[in-house]
């Protein structure tokens, strides 16, 4: 039990423990400096372990141990909206439907409703808008002058099985068209046989294609099988240079969950700790209350800090979403329970 | 006023708190001022103490200090209720236990407002965790109740029990006493801690309003002196405690010889294994449930952090950050984590404990936020750099203080985790299932959590090793603890054996001999006409498989029931006794892990080569009994072949906890045991202590009747060439009482069984409250003949303790 006493002299051990103290974090309180990724490490991803009863055990305390009340919820889901990719990805969206989201995203709670909370100077807009490639420039010329960030899925978006090179030409037709984030998936099969070069390999490449737009990488959650996969597929697309991860498309079976989410959330720590490198996260799917999304936020904040409860590092991928939180809204501000059809529709 | 503004900067969490309305009101609607609930009625309020809100330091009610009057009066409603409680029936209590869980359901948020403010602990715990988990005691055992007649058949309630339950978990450890006690048709006085009765006289007003007979449940209140009055009382025939291992101690001796069952649950320093492939943030919300739960008030708290040294400052530097992350309030606020300490002197103990530990050298560290300084609080702490000789090591604190000290190998960290006079709990961690299943049974505790921590449950027993107490609560195991045997064998000749027996014992073997005015005369039937006296024999004592000689240098007479001597036995000493301690020591390991069947073919081994010498066995046992020796080496024989049988197939039960997982309930042997057998049969008497015991894996020290021992001395030959491994079992041939009291003091004996008269059973209960060892003695005659009185399902209980290992699974 006794530590051994200092070697005079100090050799480089090849098995000297992990780095412990963290390298300076590469970020600000306005800004964050793009992750550029690292080479793969084996050694890493294969090493992580994650027990899921126990994960599911202290997700479901998430929800339970934290609250926030009046002014304090107000103020959370105000954020919350601030966080929100608005989003629209069915097969029968046109010009019409999206300038409607692009307008909303612009002006996601009703102005009366906004003075009464005392946030006019806010001028707030939700994070960005989602939408499918070909609806892109429809977005961009909705919402020029608003500085809402257009967001496209991409890479043969949902099940990302389309030949490479569309793929790859997919987000750089989307980034010429003026989309600033491009969400991306990944080859499920490529965790589910611990191909790990291969989704390495192709997550970079979808970075190299984004160039200066952002990229969320999508791990389709829902079919990765186990915690422990979605461990290591998350370490994995963060090498690999993600800037953000995201849990779901929305058409898997199961989409985000908050044990997926402390999973993903945990190996981002860990990322940022072993690199300075800090990543943003994106639950998706499945999020339509008000009171789903503050459990989102209690986890970002206690796992991660403060710091991650902002658009550059968190992001809900929802529609539903905010028409719950506006109807939250108008409660608190009204003191009586609202309906969906007094606020304008997404 | 903060705005929404500054709070859409801030994110910062709010105030949420939970209305205490509700409980105020209940409270004045009784003018905040308590009687005691005795015989269904409520004492008018008197000679009361002062009930404080732990984190406001103010007063919230008055209760009443009970008197040694108000003892006698619960007791006697008891006693009066027991009758139709008992005529009832399993379904007829299984409806009152239904009706109280629902009860329970029905209040679930009053329950959970007033224990809150009563003790302290946050409304998150009481709401989600204790509350939920009294009703669903009192469901399961609802459950008990239903299935009495059937799945304990032969057996009836205990009868009226006084149960004591301390401060950290009130409503809970009431549920947990109360709900067995009831189903097993027991009726009850309780007495809550002095600190925090009043969810306890809630209930009683919830089983007033169920119709619960009354005398059926009485609550009295008060402190120590009021416990001690129940203990003391002669109307009650249970005791089951929880508490310190301090007071278990005390009430273990003032129960001594009384006849009063006795379960106790007791203190813990219990450990938290780390291995290197856990999953570390994981872990660390494991250490957060199993030390900052409940302020780190939890008996099975896992308040010894093992971790393997290769991550230690990994998982050091995770803790720390997590630390930081933790909320101490207000424990009505919905957004903590953790709430107030229970009491002043609680909150100085820990204080002065932590101190000392600082002294002692370890590094100390707690979070950087501020602790509130109004109430009692105490802030998480992390001692890391702990030596296993520090006192912070050793001590149960009580408290929200975790001790962190490493190891290399699992070995190692099997070795630390036993280095403690406490065994309740232990927490292993390892993504490996053959590492955490080689760990768990070798671990000296009554509860095991793989990848887990202080996970509960009413199908699952509770309860400790070692000085953590005996007997379980929950489960299957539980309700034997409120149980007695039916008794077949009244009248049976076999008794009368046994009373002439305690008749001529009561003169003293050795003293009959020493007193006796005749001449020593060698009995007839030591020589032989033709050729002279037969060669003479010395018996000695069987220690680690070797005949030796008394470390006395002294032997004793042993007379037939003529008074002539029937030949010399050796005079065993304490220095005897604790050479075969350590014999049986060195052979437990190997015989602990043997298998069932393998200790079964030794035990039919040991019946062939009984049976093979029968006739001179039989001779030996008519010369020193002149009863039928024939019948007494048969029924040795059928013995050792009930518990041949046994060894492989006493088996433990996999419990149905609510959790994607299994609680494996393990019937483990308790290690070295100190045996003292009947007088009335020579052999038999011996034999049937020894068989249960070894058979289901624990090494013994047997002491055989003082009176008749050289049947045992003549049976060290039958184990010698049965191969039984040395150490397993060793003979001591002596004066009974005085090496009972030796094998009793012996804090490296786990368990002792005594036979004999109540002086023997109250000396021996006494001495073990050394190490709270755990005691199996009568001075109520046992039919031994009997396949039901004499053998069984009832001695292999007690020669085993059960450990419930809890393992949730799932990828």
């Amino acid at each position: 039990m006794q530590s051994k006493p200092e070697p005079a002299l100090r050799l480089a051990r090849s098995d000297a423990p992990a780095r412990l103290d963290p390298p300076a974090p590469r970020l600000t309180d306005s800004d964050v400096e793009r992750n550029p990724g690292m080479p793969l490490d084996l050694d890493m991803v294969r090493a992580l372990r994650v027990n899921r009863s126990a994960v599911e055990r202290r997700a479901s305390t998430i929800p339970t141990r934290r609250t926030v009340k009046k002014e304090w919820q107000a103020a959370w889901l105000l954020r919350a909206v601030s966080l929100i990719d608005l989003t629209t990805l069915a097969g029968d969206d046109t010009a019409g439907n999206v300038k409607r989201l692009c307008a909303k995203a612009a002006r996601p709670v009703r102005l009366d409703l906004v003075d009464a909370l005392g946030v006019a100077d806010l001028e707030l807009t939700v994070g960005a808008v989602c939408v499918y490639h070909a609806m892109v420039p429809t977005a961009v010329v909705a919402l020029e002058g608003t500085g809402i960030p257009v967001a496209a899925v991409s890479t043969g978006f949902p099940a990302g099985l389309s030949p490479i090179e569309e793929r790859v030409r997919e987000i750089r037709a989307s980034v010429a068209a003026g989309a600033k984030e491009i969400d991306i998936v990944i080859t499920r099969g490529n965790v589910l046989t611990g191909n790990w070069q291969a989704l390495y390999d192709e997550v970079r490449l979808f970075r190299e294609a984004c160039g200066d737009a952002h990229m969320k990488s999508i791990l389709a959650t829902g079919e990765l099988a186990t915690l422990g996969n979605v461990a290591r597929a998350s370490m994995v697309a963060m090498m690999a240079g993600s800037d953000f991860i995201k849990t779901s498309t929305g058409k898997e079976g199961v989409n985000a969950t908050l044990p997926f989410s402390l999973v993903m959330v945990r190996m981002i720590r860990d990322y940022f700790q072993q690199t300075g490198y800090a990543v943003g996260y994106k639950p998706a799917g499945g999020i339509r209350s008000a009171k789903s999304a503050l459990e989102y936020l209690y986890l970002m904040k206690d796992e991660l800090g403060d710091r991650w409860l902002k658009p550059d590092l968190f992001r809900f991928g929802a529609s539903s979403l905010l028409t719950d939180i506006e109807r939250q809204l108008e409660h608190f501000v009204t003191g009586r329970y609202s309906a969906a059809h007094r606020h304008p529709m997404v | 006023m903060t705005s929404v503004r500054d709070i859409f900067d801030t994110m910062e969490y709010g105030p949420a708190p939970e209305s205490d309305t509700l409980a105020r009101e209940w409270l004045a609607k009784h003018d905040a001022k308590f009687g005691h609930f005795i015989g269904g009625a409520w004492t008018k309020a008197s000679n009361t103490f002062d009930i404080t809100n732990p984190a406001t330091a103010r007063r919230i009610a008055q209760t009443s200090q009970g008197a040694k009057r108000d003892v006698d009066a619960a007791v006697k409603a008891a006693r009066k209720a027991l009758p139709a409680w008992q005529a009832l029936g399993g379904h007829g209590r299984a409806r009152f236990l239904y009706a109280l869980a629902r009860a329970v359901q029905r209040n679930a948020r009053l329950l959970a407002v007033l224990e809150s403010m009563d003790n302290g602990k946050s409304i998150r715990e009481t709401r989600d965790i204790d509350i939920p988990l009294v009703a669903r005691h009192l469901y399961h055992h609802a459950g008990w109740a239903q299935l009495l007649e059937t799945e304990f058949e032969g057996r009836h309630g205990a009868g009226v029990v006084g149960q004591i339950i301390p401060w950290n978990f009130p409503l809970l450890m009431m549920s947990w006493k109360v709900a067995p006690a009831l189903a097993a048709g027991c009726t009850i006085i309780i007495k809550p801690a002095e600190f925090t009765p009043l969810t306890a006289l809630l209930f009683a007003e919830l089983a007033e309003s169920v119709g619960l007979p009354a005398g059926v449940l009485n609550v009295l209140t008060g402190d120590g002196d009021t416990g001690a009055a129940i203990v003391a009382h002669d109307g009650v025939d249970k005791i089951a405690f929880t508490g310190s291992t301090e007071v278990g101690r005390i009430i273990r001796k003032a129960t001594a010889g009384s006849g009063k069952k006795l379960s106790l649950e007791l203190g813990g320093k219990s450990p938290f294994i780390v291995f290197d492939d856990a999953d570390l943030d994981s872990v660390v919300e494991g250490v957060v449930d199993a030390i900052w739960f409940n302020q780190g008030q939890v008996c099975c708290a896992g308040s010894r952090l093992l971790v393997q040294e290769g991550i230690a400052d990994r998982l050091y530097a995770k803790l720390r950050a997590r630390m930081e992350t933790l909320r101490l309030g207000s424990p009505l606020d919905k957004s903590v984590d953790m709430g107030a300490i229970v009491a002043p002197v609680q909150l100085e103990r820990i204080r002065t404990l932590v101190e000392q530990g600082k002294t002692e050298g370890a590094d100390f560290w707690q979070p950087s936020w501020a602790c509130p300084t109004e109430g009692c609080f105490y802030p998480p702490t992390l001692f890391t750099n702990v030596q296993p000789s520090s006192s912070i090591a050793q001590v149960e604190i009580f408290g929200p203080v975790l001790v962190a000290m490493t190891f290399r190998t699992p070995g190692e960290a099997v070795e630390l985790a036993n280095n403690t006079q406490y065994g309740l709990a232990a927490s292993v961690w390892s993504e490996s299932i053959n590492l955490a299943l080689d760990i768990a049974p070798k671990i000296k505790a009554g509860v095991v959590w793989i990848n887990s921590t202080n996970l509960f449950d009413a199908a699952a027993g509770f309860g400790g090793y070692r000085e953590s107490g005996f007997g379980r609560e929950g489960g299957r195991e539980g309700m034997y603890e409120y149980l007695a045997r039916d008794r077949t064998d009244e009248g049976t000749d076999d008794l009368a054996v046994g009373r002439a027996a305690k008749a001529s014992a009561r003169i003293g073997a050795r003293a009959a001999a020493k007193a006796s005015a005749k001449p020593i005369r060698r009995a007839a039937e030591l020589d032989d006409p033709d050729r002279g006296p037969l060669v003479d024999r010395t018996a000695k004592l069987f220690i680690g498989g070797k005949q030796t000689r008394p470390d006395s240098g002294y032997s004793a007479r042993v007379l037939g029931p003529n008074g002539h001597v029937l030949g010399e036995v050796g005079d065993g000493n304490r220095k005897d006794i604790r050479n075969a301690v350590e014999a049986a020591h060195a052979a437990y390991g190997a015989w602990s892990k043997a298998t069932g069947h393998n200790r079964a073919q030794i035990l039919y081994y040991i019946a062939e080569n009984l049976a093979a010498r029968s006739s001179e066995f039989a001779a030996r046992i008519s010369a020193m009994t002149g009863g039928d020796g024939e019948a007494e080496v048969e029924a040795c024989v059928r013995r050792l072949f009930t518990y041949g049988a046994w060894a492989d197939k006493y088996d433990g039960l996999v419990h149905q906890v609510p959790m994607r997982g299994v609680a494996l309930a393990m019937n483990e042997p308790i290690g070295v045991m100190g045996l003292v057998a009947p007088d009335e049969y020579p052999l038999l008497g011996l034999i049937s202590v020894i068989g249960p015991t070894i058979a289901v894996g624990n090494t013994v020290v047997v002491v055989p009747s003082e009176k008749a021992p050289l049947a045992a001395t003549d049976f060290y030959q039958v184990l010698e060439t049965s191969d039984l491994p040395a150490g397993v079992v060793n003979i001591v041939t002596g004066v009974k009482d005085a090496l009972a009291k030796t094998l009793a003091e012996h804090d490296d004996v786990d368990a002792v069984w005594y036979f004999g008269a109540r002086d023997g059973v109250k000396a021996v209960e006494l001495a073990s409250a050394g190490n709270m060892k755990r005691t199996f003695a009568e001075w109520e005659l046992r039919s031994w003949m009997s396949s039901v009185e004499g053998e069984g399902r009832d001695f292999l209980r007690e020669a085993t303790q059960v450990k419930n290992i809890w393992i949730p699974y799932g990828e």
